[in-house]
């Protein structure tokens, strides 16, 4: 008995010292890729599905052999939602890890937390969520919307197509509301339409009494001008809010409300009931039937092992980064980041949705605009798209401050140049 | 000869119908809207008596049609879809989802629909539904619509109903070449709060740039600036009302989340850090039951209550059993360890339901609102959050006034070492103490899982303010809590339309601290003996 357990005890040891001389061989020729997505705290439940995603894409390219003959290897960590964490850990990620490419970050306070770390050591980002501009960094590639991507092609389908008149735009109180809401007013004044026609809303994150805003919409909507509510109201503050717009009999052909933050993703956690027939512009979305979705799809779900997981679009936009990253260091045959950076301008990706994504010298993509309408299962239907791809733009048009400001990396070699004094003042506006 | 003769009349007119049905139907294949709208009016134009179950279908998402032959059809159920032929109403098999494509609608042509259903639905035998058929039409009057309600006018015995068709043809006849018309529709429509009414009214008297009336007649000008004034005096009495009516379903979540919390703070002087997390249990254990009876879900709160307070009751007694007890008289020490077990909580919450949010569902009975009038309306959850709010603190009030749970309650919280030299066994009342004040915060948490998420966070954004509002209204006084909690909640409301929210919820922190600098013991401090202790 003693003899035998003796024995397993060495195999076992055996066995732990060849794995860990594999893993140290592995270790030699794998390339690193960083996820810094928050597994933890209050965001977690949207950064999570991104960190499986890369590690499914992960899994695939070494399926395929991995890149230039280097198997890929995920370094996970988790920024648990504060800010400063995700600088932290960005700094552990590029410094002692070495990782060759880190795909993360959601919200922008902290993609602007780590924006000075990428900077300082030379790292690689590639950020998918959908943002307010005003930012082009030579480290960071934004796969996620601008906002001429996503809010303006909504406010111009509200305008045309509904012959919307008034407008309130509700957001949560931080940047990216604020921002969106700026360009989003200047844009509709520009338009025409007068201050009285405008209402602008903030309230705190995870605001859950909406009775007074909500009345206040109502009234606001009746005045016999089309009304319609542009909506930036983050995460899960909006099931109280479209609650509130149900039990106040609003429905969606009074005064349908156009959201930027709702995604499949969201409305897999609630009861869609009440949001029947409201809408959300994104530049993917499930329910498009098309082959390269439909494997997608199904190859998500095989990962997850739950039919019932659902896609959205900050997921597509890991799906076309991920893409071109790997195309780009093969192209460059390195995974050194300057080559690699350099290599990304111009590389085209199919995008799920059946056109092809390409990378412009402003570091932002060439992306569709769909207008979906909520079903009563949570996902889509489009009801409007652009006619073609639309250009990322970093700097606002509508905005006096940014109006004149370009980024290009490759004949300006600047993130923020200054058309009229042709100066680039740094990298960052802010 | 004569019968055979209208027999084929009918024949052929039918046949005719049933042309042009099918022409319409084709239309509706199309993939632009605008095309699908024309469509859908000309299906409702032919009269065809399957014409309503069409657009009916149409609306709901259950027209398809083949994508091979460009046919449509009215389909139910998933995989595989039950065919019925529109023009016959006859079943015509069955078909493979995939075969199909489905008709889709936007939100401007589900209104049209609506609208065109509504125009059908004003003949319907119930008077309910050709009121609502009215108010439909109602919401996108045109010459069609009026034409339609004009037919219906003389035929319309209901009070009801013929009063919405006299407001529809009045608005219609604001637009008449005469004058005395017109001014007869301004007196009808005096009083009415309606807002398409209202705004009707206001173009009257509105003038443009070059100073031209847009109503040419004094007179019809005159009686509509008098109904707006009317209508805006109305408007703003029940806008206040309004207002209170917010404040006082704000107050009452504020009173029902801090209420628990006043009695171990009051009582025990325990300052409870994972009484946040009581509430989630509580609306948690509310998902727990819409799970276990899901074809109940109208009963499933009602279920929920008593187990809700179970839940919770008994996690608090464990927590002050366990932790608590051994921690009296060290209010920092209590402070975080509780905190720590908010944390636990909170934790484990995330590994049994994972960190996402929970659908809870709102039963049909509370969801929806009240008008009063056209400008007044309450919504019933809210309203149901008041009286829950106010059967709550009835049954609170009686156990502590009452019962001899209350006395032995009442009687530790005034002079702890007093009640212990007279037998009551205060370790005993502790824990039953700590348990009902948590058994309350699950109540609350099943009150919660109606007006915000069900997730791990959820305790979270409640503590603080359960906090204010047990400051605020006094120690140990369950009267300063329901009166602090209420004022509150109004002044909150009342602000929020000026300040808007954010600021709104600073101001209201900001005057409170004021508040407690004059006042340290809250509205209705403790008096006596015990206040010294």
């Amino acid at each position: 008995m003693n003899h035998q357990r003796k024995l397993s005890g060495l195999a076992t040891l055996a066995a732990a010292v060849s794995l860990i001389a594999v893993s140290a061989a592995n270790a030699a020729d794998t390339i690193k890729v960083g996820v810094l997505h928050s597994l933890s705290g209050t965001m977690a439940i949207s950064e999570t599905t991104l960190k499986d995603t890369v590690l499914m894409l992960i899994d695939e390219q070494n399926k395929k052999g991995g890149v230039l003959g280097k198997k890929l290897e995920a370094v996970v960590v988790d920024p648990a939602s504060n800010w400063p964490l995700f600088a932290e850990k960005a700094e552990q990620l590029l410094v002692k890890d070495k990782v060759s490419v880190v795909f993360g970050c959601w919200t922008s306070v902290s993609r602007k937390s780590v924006l000075p770390v990428f900077e300082k050591n030379n790292g690689l980002l590639f950020y998918p969520v959908q943002y307010e501009g005003e930012e082009s960094s030579k480290n960071v590639f934004y796969t996620g919307a601008a906002p001429n991507q996503q809010a303006i092609p909504a406010v111009d389908y509200l305008m045309k197509d509904i012959g919307v008149k008034r407008w309130v735009l509700a957001g949560t109180d931080y940047v990216y509301p604020r921002t969106t809401n700026k360009i989003l007013e200047a844009y509709l004044k520009a338009k025409g339409v007068k201050q009285e026609d405008i209402l602008i809303n903030y309230t705190p994150f995870g605001h859950s009494d909406w009775q007074s805003i909500v009345a206040d919409i109502k009234k606001f909507g009746s005045a016999g001008k089309k009304t319609a509510v542009v909506s930036t109201i983050n995460g899960d503050a909006n099931v109280p809010f479209y609650k509130e717009l149900g039990n106040q009999k609003i429905s969606a052909e009074d005064i349908p409300v156009v959201a930027f933050s709702v995604g499949e993703e969201e409305l897999s956690g609630i009861d869609t009931k009440p949001l029947v027939g409201h809408l959300a512009a994104w530049n993917y979305f499930e329910s498009i039937s098309n082959p390269a979705n439909s494997a997608f799809i199904k190859q998500w779900k095989a990962y997850t092992k739950n039919p019932k997981r659902v896609t959205n679009d900050p997921m597509e936009a890991h799906v076309i980064g991920f893409n071109m990253w790997v195309k780009a260091v093969e192209k460059a045959k390195t995974t050194d980041v300057s080559k690699v950076t350099d290599a990304m301008i111009g590389i085209e990706v199919p995008n799920l949705t059946g056109g092809t994504a390409k990378m412009l010298p402003n570091h932002h993509l060439t992306k569709p605009v769909f207008i979906g309408e909520i079903h009563g299962d949570g996902q889509f239907d489009v009801v409007w798209k652009t006619p073609g791809l639309v250009p990322g733009d970093a700097w606002s048009d509508f905005l006096p401050g940014s109006k004149d400001i370009e980024a290009d990396w490759v004949t300006l070699k600047c993130g923020n140049y200054n058309k009229v004094t042709k100066k680039c003042s740094g990298q960052n506006y802010e | 000869m004569v019968s055979v003769l209208l027999l084929a009349f009918v024949v052929q007119a039918r046949a005719a119908q049933n042309d042009a049905l099918a022409q319409a139907l084709t239309g509706l294949t199309a993939e632009d809207f605008p095309t699908k709208t024309d469509a859908a009016t000309a299906v409702a134009a032919t009269r065809h008596p399957n014409a309503r179950a069409v657009l009916t279908a149409m609306l709901e998402g259950n027209l398809h049609f083949r994508t091979a032959d460009q046919r449509v059809f009215i389909v139910q159920g998933d995989d595989p879809l039950t065919l019925t032929d529109p023009l016959t109403m006859q079943a015509a098999g069955s078909g493979a989802t995939a075969d199909f494509t489905k008709i889709t609608t936007n939100n401007r042509l589900r209104k049209t629909l609506k609208g065109l259903i509504a125009g059908f639905d004003l003949s319907d035998p119930d008077a309910g539904v050709r009121l609502a058929a009215v108010n439909e039409m109602m919401r996108s009057l045109d010459e069609d619509s009026i034409v339609i309600l004009r037919a219906r006018v003389d035929d319309e015995k209901d009070d009801k109903v013929k009063d919405a068709i006299d407001t529809g043809l009045a608005l219609a006849d604001l637009d008449s070449d005469d004058a005395d018309t017109r001014l007869a529709a301004v007196e009808h429509l005096k009083g009415n709060l309606s807002p398409d009414v209202y705004n009707r009214l206001k173009r009257l008297t509105e003038r443009s740039d070059e100073g031209v009336h847009a109503e040419p007649d004094e007179r019809v000008r005159r009686g509509a600036t008098v109904a707006i004034a009317s209508i805006d005096n109305w408007r703003q009495i029940y806008g206040g009302v309004e207002t209170l009516f917010f404040g006082l379903s704000l107050g009452s979540v504020l009173v029902l989340a801090a209420i628990g919390l006043a009695i171990t703070f009051g009582v025990m002087g325990v300052i409870n850090m994972a009484h946040g997390e009581l509430m989630m249990l509580g609306a948690y254990t509310t998902y727990v039951v819409q799970l276990a009876m899901p074809n109940h879900i109208g009963a499933s709160i009602i279920v929920a209550v008593p187990l809700a307070f179970l839940v919770s009751g008994l996690v608090g007694v464990l927590i002050e059993r366990g932790v608590v007890r051994f921690l009296y008289g060290r209010p920092l020490e209590t402070l975080l360890a509780t905190f720590g077990i908010s944390l636990i909580l909170q934790q484990v919450v995330r590994d049994i339901f994972t960190a996402n949010n929970r659908p809870v569902e709102t039963p049909a009975w509370m969801a929806g609102s009240w008008q009063i009038n056209e400008a007044l309306s309450i919504t019933y959850n809210r309203l149901y959050v008041i009286l829950f709010m106010a059967v709550v603190f009835a049954i609170l009030l009686f156990v502590l006034k009452k019962t001899t749970l209350g006395l032995k309650v009442r009687a530790v919280s005034q002079n702890r070492a007093m009640a212990k030299a007279m037998g009551v066994r205060t370790e005993w009342v502790d824990a039953l103490t700590f348990g009902l004040g948590s058994g309350i915060a699950g109540v609350a948490g099943v009150a919660l899982s109606q007006l915000t998420n069900v997730g791990p966070n959820l305790g979270q954004q409640y503590i603080i303010d359960s906090f204010m509002v047990v400051v605020f209204g006094g120690v140990a006084n369950l009267w300063g809590t329901l009166i602090g909690g209420m004022s509150l909640g109004v002044v909150n409301k009342v602000l929020e339309p000026f300040a808007g929210a954010v600021l709104a919820k600073i101001l209201v922190l900001i005057a409170l601290i004021l508040f407690i600098q004059r006042r340290p013991r809250g509205l209705f401090p403790q008096k006596g003996r015990a206040a010294e202790a």
